[in-house]
């Protein structure tokens, strides 16, 4: 560690945020992955923003490019084969896709930190919990070994992990499951950072921890006021905890909306089709509904409309023109060239 | 941990006495007598055969020899050889020679081989990677004799730079061309096998958290991938000490090194059986305590694996 | 080393995510882009392992170079003759002492010279391959149904069987496979390429041993077993038709990558005058006798050591491009 990189981490003030302007923008993201058989244009064109204390919710299925725009605002996206042919990503008015190596470098961990699904596999096997948690203070602030794995389990006592002070030496197999996700959102807490990306952060656990790790994430976010991009494909997840939802489909976001006004009265025909399979409790017995089809192939995108060939209200139009992000309200917007129906039908 | 050594160390008994068991049997059941070789071609007399016979036990029954050899290796004899010369006499010369070469060779592979696999395998693709992969496939494809003469004759023959054979086999100037010719085969391993778990670990999740988490690439690489990466090579360097030193036969006969390979291909050919055994028990003792130090050494870079 | 308990993370992490509870699971979860891009890639054209494992070995110009040297050295090893006219046995001290290579004079008897008996060193590399190829072949052969044997029983039975079994295994690890053949082989005043195929299997056949008894336990322990055990199945069925199959790949894989090492150590046995014997022709055999004229005459040995390097590196290559076909994981 250098002492460049210390004070940098040190002085660096956490400036007020102007009242309406974004914590982060991602502006017209393309990313393209190129492959044996081809370019693989995974995002297209993607815009979001996420403004300190609000909660967006990026839905969609695997192959939807919503965990690669999550890895590209990281910075931790494989390059080649990835790249990034278009569009910028701002954080708090800077555009992290100009910096250099080492600029982006301190923004990770300190300023954006990442929740990753599997905890298990996600954390270093062979390195105890204390240390991958005192890594962060180490490595950005320079402290001493002591003083990190002091922090390190005020950290874990700060996620609710019992007896911290005796199993700061535990490795992560040692743990279960939802405690060692506590582990993943400590390590990113670490820092206070303004941002934290959480990639599904509850899939892989059971069904009754996953409340309690969603109610942590929701509690320390509002603690720290940090902004939050909660990426997953659970709809129920979604409606507790998000502001404002963006739906993904084949690279591109097809919905967008204010959380209550997307599941009261969806805009895109997939939205839609996501809402009427989930399980009632007042339609028992009647048959779920499922989107017919399969995920594109995104070698092979359908031509117009991705969505088309599953769509049951897919017109011509939809086969030959791609629908751009309509203006559905204030906040609101959706990719269909039939959204005034699909609204109001 | 201790309880698991003694454990350890308990299981060791069962296949010290089975292998060597296995060598004795070999060496002394199978036909061809060892005593009438010592005459070569001349007839021998029938008296001093008996006699000769007599004095080595080999008129016992064969696992009273066997017996009585284990009862004298415990207070550290490993009996006579067929000239007279106590084995131990023998061992006690041949061994540091070739404990010199073993371990030249020894170092050379761990830190040349470690060192290849970590380029290759975080350049995995790229030119030099490409290289050295082939350059491994050249010298795992070329038996280790051929390779001796190959250095032989280039480098002791054609260009001079060194002596075609070894005068003095306790200088290490000397054997530092039969070391790399010893190892180069595992040299080549072990560059394989580091590329192969780097590239995978470099794969894995957690080194994604860690580049998420803002580490730098010095501290990413030499602390998150190094150790899960060298976990597999350890294992694989451990039972290649025992297997250097058993194919110093090769080497040193190339080289005229006046080591164990020497000593033991010798007595092989004249039917030496106490030659034989004797080495080959010191061999297998040495692979023995080798697997048990990787088992350990397994367990303290590894906090997943427990003591069962 | 068969006491230790390991958790990988894969194996609890593969398990997977459970069913979620509340809302729907419109995907299988997906974190890295590198698992989003396969099965994008995936959705429309599934393709089975073995066509996958065909459509990636033919990109592979190694995969192409192995092939055509395994196709010659079979060629040689099984019609010699097509190669060379000249007697391999045919020794004419008196013209062709050491005689130097005519490079030019491709494929013909005096191609690469002679040797110290006068005789076509080109005609001895041809026929020389037989043995290797035989040895090899054969060793690899009787290695993977010896061990493969001897690990079904550990792994499937378990219990004392296992245990025996994994001590056996343990002893003849500890005995290095050319130190054991040598000895065992020197016992036999003569030997024949079979003697050789003996010595070599009896020390070749623990690592095949293990291999198939993790493969068997890790099968033994498969859902589709236990169903074929609930429906009555007997063990020898459930061996033969459910566990071998499926347990096969891994034993495979090690015993062509084994291969390599066979035709290698059999030619150091034969070097050091404890393999074959002459008149019998074989690489090592002739490299032994080369020797001692390295310095005035060294095409002698580099022709055959060249050859058998070539034909060690077509098996390797083979065993590397058996073991990417087998095993996807290893991609």
């Amino acid at each position: 560690m250098t002492t460049t990189e210390k004070t940098a981490a040190v002085s660096a003030p956490r400036t007020p945020e102007a009242a309406g302007s974004p914590l982060l923008q991602v502006r017209d993201l393309h990313v393209e992955f190129h492959t044996r058989d081809g370019v693989v244009k995974a995002v297209n064109g993607v815009n979001y923003s996420v403004s300190a204390g609000e909660t967006l919710a990026v839905l969609g299925e695997s192959g939807s490019g919503k965990s690669v725009t999550a890895q590209a605002i990281m910075g931790i996206l494989d390059m080649p084969p990835a790249k990034i042919p278009q569009g910028e990503i701002l954080f708090r008015g800077e555009d992290m896709l100009k910096m250099t190596v080492e600029q982006r470098r301190r923004v990770r961990g300190a300023k954006i930190a990442m929740i990753f699904q599997d905890a298990l596999s996600s954390l270093n096997p062979v390195l105890s919990v204390g240390y991958q948690l005192g890594e962060m203070f180490r490595v950005h602030q320079g402290l001493s070994k002591k003083d990190a794995k002091a922090k390190a389990i005020e950290l874990m006592d700060k996620v609710k992990i019992p007896a911290a002070k005796n199993r700061v030496g535990d490795y992560p197999h040692q743990f279960s499951g939802g405690m060692r996700q506590r582990i993943m959102i400590a390590m990113a807490l670490a820092l206070e950072p303004d941002l934290i990306i959480a990639d599904e952060p509850t899939t892989a656990l059971d069904v009754t921890v996953q409340a309690q790790v969603m109610d942590l994430l929701a509690e320390l976010q509002r603690e720290y006021h940090m902004g939050l991009i909660l990426i997953t494909h659970d709809l129920g997840v979604v409606a507790d905890v998000a502001d404002k939802i963006a739906v993904m489909y084949a690279g591109r976001i097809v919905e967008n909306a204010p959380v209550r006004e997307l599941y009261k009265n969806p805009a895109h025909p997939y939205t839609r089709g996501l809402l009427d399979s989930i399980p009632r409790l007042d339609q028992k017995g009647q048959e779920l509904y499922a989107i017919k089809g399969l995920p594109p192939n995104l070698l092979h995108v359908p031509s117009g409309c991705a969505f088309n060939p599953r769509c049951p209200m897919a017109q011509d139009v939809c086969r030959t023109d791609v629908p751009a992000l309509a203006k559905v309200a204030d906040g609101r917007g959706s990719a269909c060239h039939f959204w005034k129906e699909t609204l109001h039908g | 941990m201790g309880r698991y050594v003694a454990r350890r160390l308990l299981q060791m008994i069962p296949v010290f006495i089975g292998t060597t068991l296995l060598i004795f049997l070999m060496v002394y059941s199978l036909p061809g007598d060892p005593i009438a070789a010592l005459f070569g071609d001349k007839a021998a007399d029938p008296a001093t055969v008996a006699r000769l016979r007599h004095e080595y036990g080999l008129d016992q029954p064969l696992l009273v020899q066997y017996w009585n050899y284990l009862t004298g290796l415990l207070q550290g004899d490993f009996g006579q050889s067929f000239t007279g010369r106590p084995v131990a006499d023998l061992m006690a010369d041949a061994f540091p020679v070739t404990i010199r070469l073993a371990l030249f060779a020894f170092g050379i592979e761990v830190v040349l081989g470690i060192a290849l696999g970590m380029l290759t395998g975080l350049k995995r693709g790229k030119f030099i990677d490409q290289l050295v992969l082939v350059l491994t496939l050249v010298v795992i494809s070329i038996p280790v004799f051929v390779l001796g003469f190959l250095a032989q004759f280039f480098l002791g023959f054609k260009w001079g730079v060194i002596t075609p054979t070894v005068q003095d086999s306790m200088n290490l100037g000397q054997l530092a061309v039969p070391a790399v010719v010893l190892g180069a085969l595992s040299l080549a391993y072990v560059t394989r096998l580091t590329r192969t778990t780097v590239a995978e670990n470099l794969r894995a999740d957690y080194m994604r958290t860690a580049l998420a988490k803002g580490l730098p690439t010095r501290r990413r690489i030499g602390v998150h991938l190094m150790r899960n990466s060298l976990i597999p090579v350890i294992t694989f360097l451990g039972t290649d000490l025992g297997m250097l030193m058993g194919g110093a036969i090769v080497t040193e006969g190339i080289f005229n090194v006046q080591g164990v390979g020497n000593t033991l291909y010798r007595a092989i050919q004249t039917s030496e059986g106490p030659t034989v055994v004797g080495i080959v028990t010191v061999l297998v003792l040495v692979y023995l305590v080798a697997s048990l130090v990787v088992d350990l050494l397994y367990a303290v870079l590894d906090p997943r694996i427990r003591y069962a | 080393m068969p006491d230790k308990t390991t958790v990988t993370p894969s194996s609890v992490a593969g398990a997977g995510p459970g069913q979620t509870g509340s809302g729907v699971d419109v995907s299988a979860p997906s974190v890295a882009a590198a698992s989003e891009l396969a099965s994008m890639g995936g959705v429309n054209k599934p393709r089975s392992l073995g066509q996958d494992a065909w459509r990636e070995l033919r990109a592979r110009p190694m995969f192409w170079t192995a092939g055509i040297l395994l196709v010659v050295l079979i060629l040689m090893a099984a019609f010699p003759f097509l190669f060379t006219g000249a007697d391999p046995g045919h020794a004419d001290l008196r013209n062709h002492y050491l005689g130097d290579p005519q490079w030019t004079h491709l494929f013909q008897e005096d191609w690469f010279g002679y040797n110290k008996q006068g005789q076509s060193v080109w005609a001895r590399t041809v026929y020389g391959a037989r043995a290797s190829v035989i040895i090899g072949i054969c060793v690899t052969f009787a290695v993977t149904v010896l061990g493969g044997f001897l690990g079904m029983i550990a792994g499937y039975f378990g219990g004392w069987w296992d245990a025996l079994l994994s001590r056996l295994t343990d002893i003849f690890f500890g005995i290095p496979l050319l130190l054991g053949a040598l000895v065992l082989l020197q016992a036999f005043t003569h030997r024949t390429v079979w003697t050789v195929v003996l010595g070599l299997t009896v020390f070749g056949w623990m690592q095949i041993a293990r291999v198939m008894r993790g493969a068997v336990i890790t099968q033994k322990q498969a859902d589709f077993v236990t169903a074929a055990r609930a429906l009555g199945a007997g063990n020898g069925r459930i061996l033969l038709k459910h566990i071998l199959p499926n347990a096969i790949g891994p034993v495979i894989v090690v015993a062509t990558i084994a291969l390599a090492g066979y035709i290698s150590t059999e030619a150091t046995l034969s070097y050091l005058g404890i393999g074959l014997q002459p008149p019998a022709i074989s690489w090592g055999v002739d490299i032994a006798s080369a020797k001692d004229v390295l310095r005035d005459a060294p095409h002698v040995l580099l022709v055959p050591s060249t050859f058998l390097s070539l034909t060690v590196l077509a098996f390797i290559l083979l065993g590397d491009a058996v073991r990417d076909a087998l095993d996807p994981k290893l991609r």
